[in-house]
């Protein structure tokens, strides 16, 4: 029987009202590649930046090497052996490999960097792993691949015997992966444990030994996976009850007409030959995965970012979107899902905030017509209910759901009727989403706007759409009726690597 | 949490600087009114006034610049190329001293409009791009001047109602000497404010401070704005050109540079944010007032220019301090909501 590297149990975490992590729990064998799988938001980061100490638990243990631990900063994870390698790599870039392994430990001579020494240990080190990399390259010569195993070195400089992989496949090509795996491999060989977390389920049975499975904060399940096929996976990632009513059938007429058509829209790295229409009216989805595209495609046909190729139809016209404004003019707005980043000037007030998009409507002889914007605020904080204690307000003391609310106001006072809502309730409270599923309906069933909604949220996707469209690595995937739809079908097309 | 906000909402943070700037500019009148030498007089007053136009209207124009998150390093030198530049039409090409004084205002809206591009366009860093057209303006001014000084009109001779319009009334006039720069001074004050407050313009400039992608993706043109932005910056540096030369007489080749400084130590005394989306012209003008009194009052106990030196830059960095410090606090009755 293989022995235990790490057990952690009955793990609780809270955030300001939400139960994150409830009762989850994970056990990793020494020489073993272990696969932490679930949807986003299924606490699989919370539970790893635990283990690496970057969030205190609220409750529950976690036992490394036999025996109890408390893990308060990264610094303690560290030298307890556990070494993190982030989606996002954490090198810098202009160093070279060596100043980058040994960065924080550099070995001196007196009070000068001895930076032959750091040469050939990092030389050592790296021949160890049977990684062929000159220490002395600066790691932005590097490929992602090469980089990925500089961070790994890095991490196992500190005598890492657990190592937690972070989405280690999603930059790489097909030929890098299948390096990576020959070194994951080799490491296990040795005796380290591994906690692989991917969204590709595919490749899991290649590289994993056993299977942790995650959703909504909870523990569902452990597997070895040659005896667990990827249709059970999936199951286990959504088998959720849904409380909510999911929509049973669109409620759009068959009849009623295209609003916005596009064709094989390709733009930057993530978005590849999008096609899609919607309709007048319509809730149209948009499901998969982190890293899917789907931001980067609403963000290319919004005129955010520059698109390459492909067609775009408003209302049956062919447009040219070259920029956001292009996109307003013909009616387009969009709802970013980083409110803070993108969607709102947290610092300005609430009034200017929602005439932003509209200053030259409230413009007369020149000078800004306050008073005009006094009313028409007033008027969408009534009609779509925003909490605040007045239109000076500066918007970043407002909660959440007010934010979100005023960043629909102001695509309303534009006069917008396609809008594109990107993960609308994402870091909403429970009364403050309904809130915004009753106005995005409202929208559509009364005002006759048309919507196109991104979620990561399963039960919010069934709710809201009418149709929803899956999006895999860039491309589009498959589209759905929201009468034939189902929680595993929409997981299994997420999945698809094309 | 609907308690906090609204308790919030009954003292709006922002005009609290104002107040703290407004009365420091009190203070320091009546300190130095109680231990300087002769402060409290009309003469007093009017050099204050003196020691503040040229400044102020740089101040009011990188005021804009800074709420947009950017700098201009570039006012001093713009001042004094625009005004050498005028002042070699009207000494060297013996132009009528009006169609000087427009040469002067075209030549500074010019540097601005380079800056604004650069900027704006080619995405310049603000300090790298500014400190370039500084260094630029002041090589630009002596070539073209062949590094002579120019001299503008003064009291005495043909043209001398230019000093009389933009620095002081005749003496013998039935007003008498009458500072007539500080009323042109409150007149761009005025105009400037409209513009910062009342004008599409200048929402513009705060809604790119506060957060450009979410101005840019408001349909907001920012780059267009920005740039106009710089540009209006360089025609009030052009202002100030007008005003130093009338002040002063004599323009030299090759200076200018720091007077930026003082400038932008007047907006950030005044309350403005250097990292953008926060600030105010009334803080500014509070600001410029606050180091012309300085300067005055030191004179009047007897300690020289150095000492001046030396308490703005006390002066500055406390502003700043006190700014972190009330911003801190403010957050800390936040956090619960």
């Amino acid at each position: 029987m293989a022995e235990i590297l790490l057990q952690m149990e009955n793990i609780q975490k809270y955030f300001t009202g939400v139960h994150a992590l409830d009762d989850a729990f994970l056990s990793v064998n020494y020489g073993e590649v272990h696969a932490l799988v679930g949807e986003n938001g299924a606490g699989k980061s919370t539970l790893m930046k635990i283990l690496n100490g970057i969030y205190k638990k609220d409750g529950g243990r976690i036992i490394y090497k036999g025996k109890e631990v408390e893990i308060d900063t990264p610094q303690q994870a560290q030298s307890l052996g556990i070494g993190m390698i982030h989606q996002e790599l954490n090198l810098m870039p202009h160093l070279t490999v060596a100043e980058n392994i040994f960065i924080g430990k550099e070995p001196l001579k007196g009070v000068f960097l001895d930076k032959k020494r750091a040469n050939i240990e990092a030389g050592e080190l790296l021949r160890s792993l049977n990684i062929e990399i000159d220490p002395a390259a600066p790691v932005n010569t590097l490929s992602v691949a090469k980089q990925q195993m500089v961070e790994i070195a890095k991490a196992l400089s500190y005598n890492s015997e657990l190592l937690v992989m972070d989405e280690p496949s999603a930059a790489l090509t097909e030929n890098e992966i299948q390096e990576l795996f020959k070194f994951i491999r080799n490491l296990k060989n040795k005796g380290n444990g591994i906690i692989y977390i991917s969204h590709r389920l595919d490749e899991l049975p290649e590289i994993a030994d056993r299977v942790t499975v995650m959703r909504d904060g909870q523990y569902i399940g452990s597997a070895c996976m040659k005896d667990i096929t990827k249709q059970q996976i999936i199951s286990m990632m959504v088998g959720r009850t849904i409380y909510e009513e999911p929509k049973t059938k669109s409620s759009v007429p068959v009849d009623a007409p295209v609003v916005l058509d596009v064709r094989e829209l390709t733009a930057g790295y993530n978005v590849k030959k999008v096609s899609f229409t919607l309709r007048k009216g319509e809730i149209l989805g948009f499901a998969g995965l982190m890293g899917a595209g789907r931001t980067e495609t609403m963000r290319a046909l919004f005129g955010a970012d520059p698109v390459e190729s492909g067609d775009i139809f408003v209302n049956g016209q062919k447009v040219r979107i070259k920029s956001p404004s292009d996109a307003i003019k013909h009616g387009i707005g969009y709802l970013s899902e980083d409110r803070k980043g993108f969607g709102l000037a947290v610092g300005l007030s609430v009034r200017d905030n929602c005439v932003m998009t509209n200053l030259e409507e409230y413009t007369k002889n020149l000078l800004v017509d306050d008073k005009r914007i006094q009313e028409v605020t007033e008027e969408y904080i009534d009609k779509i209910a925003i909490k605040t204690p007045s239109t000076m307000q500066l918007v970043k003391n407002l909660s959440g759901g007010n934010q979100q609310k005023i960043v629909v106001a102001k695509w309303l006072i534009r006069n917008c009727d396609i809008l594109i809502f990107d993960e609308p309730t994402r870091g909403i409270d429970v009364g403050a989403k309904s809130e915004i599923y009753k106005l995005m309906t409202k929208l559509t069933e009364e005002e006759n706007k048309s919507i196109i909604m991104i979620s990561s949220d399963m039960p919010e996707l069934l709710r809201m759409s009418d149709r929803i469209m899956v999006m895999c690595e860039g491309r589009i995937t498959g589209e759905l009726d929201i009468s034939e739809v189902s929680q595993e079908q929409i997981m299994a097309l997420a999945t698809m690597n094309m | 949490m609907e308690n906090t906000t609204l308790n919030k909402a009954k003292k709006p943070s922002f005009g609290l600087h104002k107040l703290l700037a407004l009365s420091v500019l009190v203070i320091l009148y009546v300190f130095f009114s109680i231990f300087g030498n002769n402060f409290l007089s009309w003469d007093t007053l009017i050099n204050i006034l003196n020691a503040s136009y040229y400044i102020g209207f740089m101040a009011i124009g990188v005021t804009f610049v800074i709420i947009t998150g950017g700098i201009d390093l570039s006012l001093g030198t713009t001042l004094m190329t625009s005004a050498l530049i005028g002042g070699a039409a009207y000494n060297m090409l013996g132009w009528s001293i009006a169609a000087s004084l427009v040469l002067t205002i075209l030549t500074a809206t010019a540097f601005g409009i380079l800056n604004g591009v650069m900027v704006a366009y080619l995405k310049l860093p603000p300090f790298i791009a500014t400190l370039g057209s500084q260094m630029v303006g002041m090589g630009f001014g002596a070539i073209v001047t062949k590094v002579m000084t120019m001299r503008y009109p003064t009291v005495g001779t043909e043209d001398a109602w230019f000093k009389y319009v933009f620095y002081m009334t005749d003496p013998n006039s039935p007003i008498g000497r009458f500072p007539v720069g500080a009323l042109w001074l409150l007149a761009a004050f005025l105009v400037a404010s409209v513009l910062l407050n009342q004008t599409r313009f200048g929402r513009y400039t705060y809604a790119i401070g506060s957060n450009r992608e979410a101005a840019r993706l408001s349909g907001i043109k920012t780059r267009r704005w920005l740039a106009l932005i710089y540009t209006l910056c360089g025609f009030f540096s052009g202002l100030a050109g007008i005003f130093f030369a009338a002040a002063y007489t004599t323009i030299i080749p090759g200076t200018g540079n720091g007077l930026e400084l003082l400038a932008i130590a007047g907006v950030v005394i005044g309350g403005t944010s250097m990292s953008g989306g926060v600030g105010s012209l009334t803080g500014t003008m509070i600001g410029v007032f606050v180091m012309s009194v300085l300067k005055q009052g030191l004179m009047s106990m007897g300690l020289q220019g150095h000492w001046q030196t030396f308490f703005t830059g006390i002066v500055v960095i406390g502003a700043v301090l006190l700014d972190n410090y009330r911003i801190a606090a403010a957050n800390r009755v936040k956090k619960p909501t």
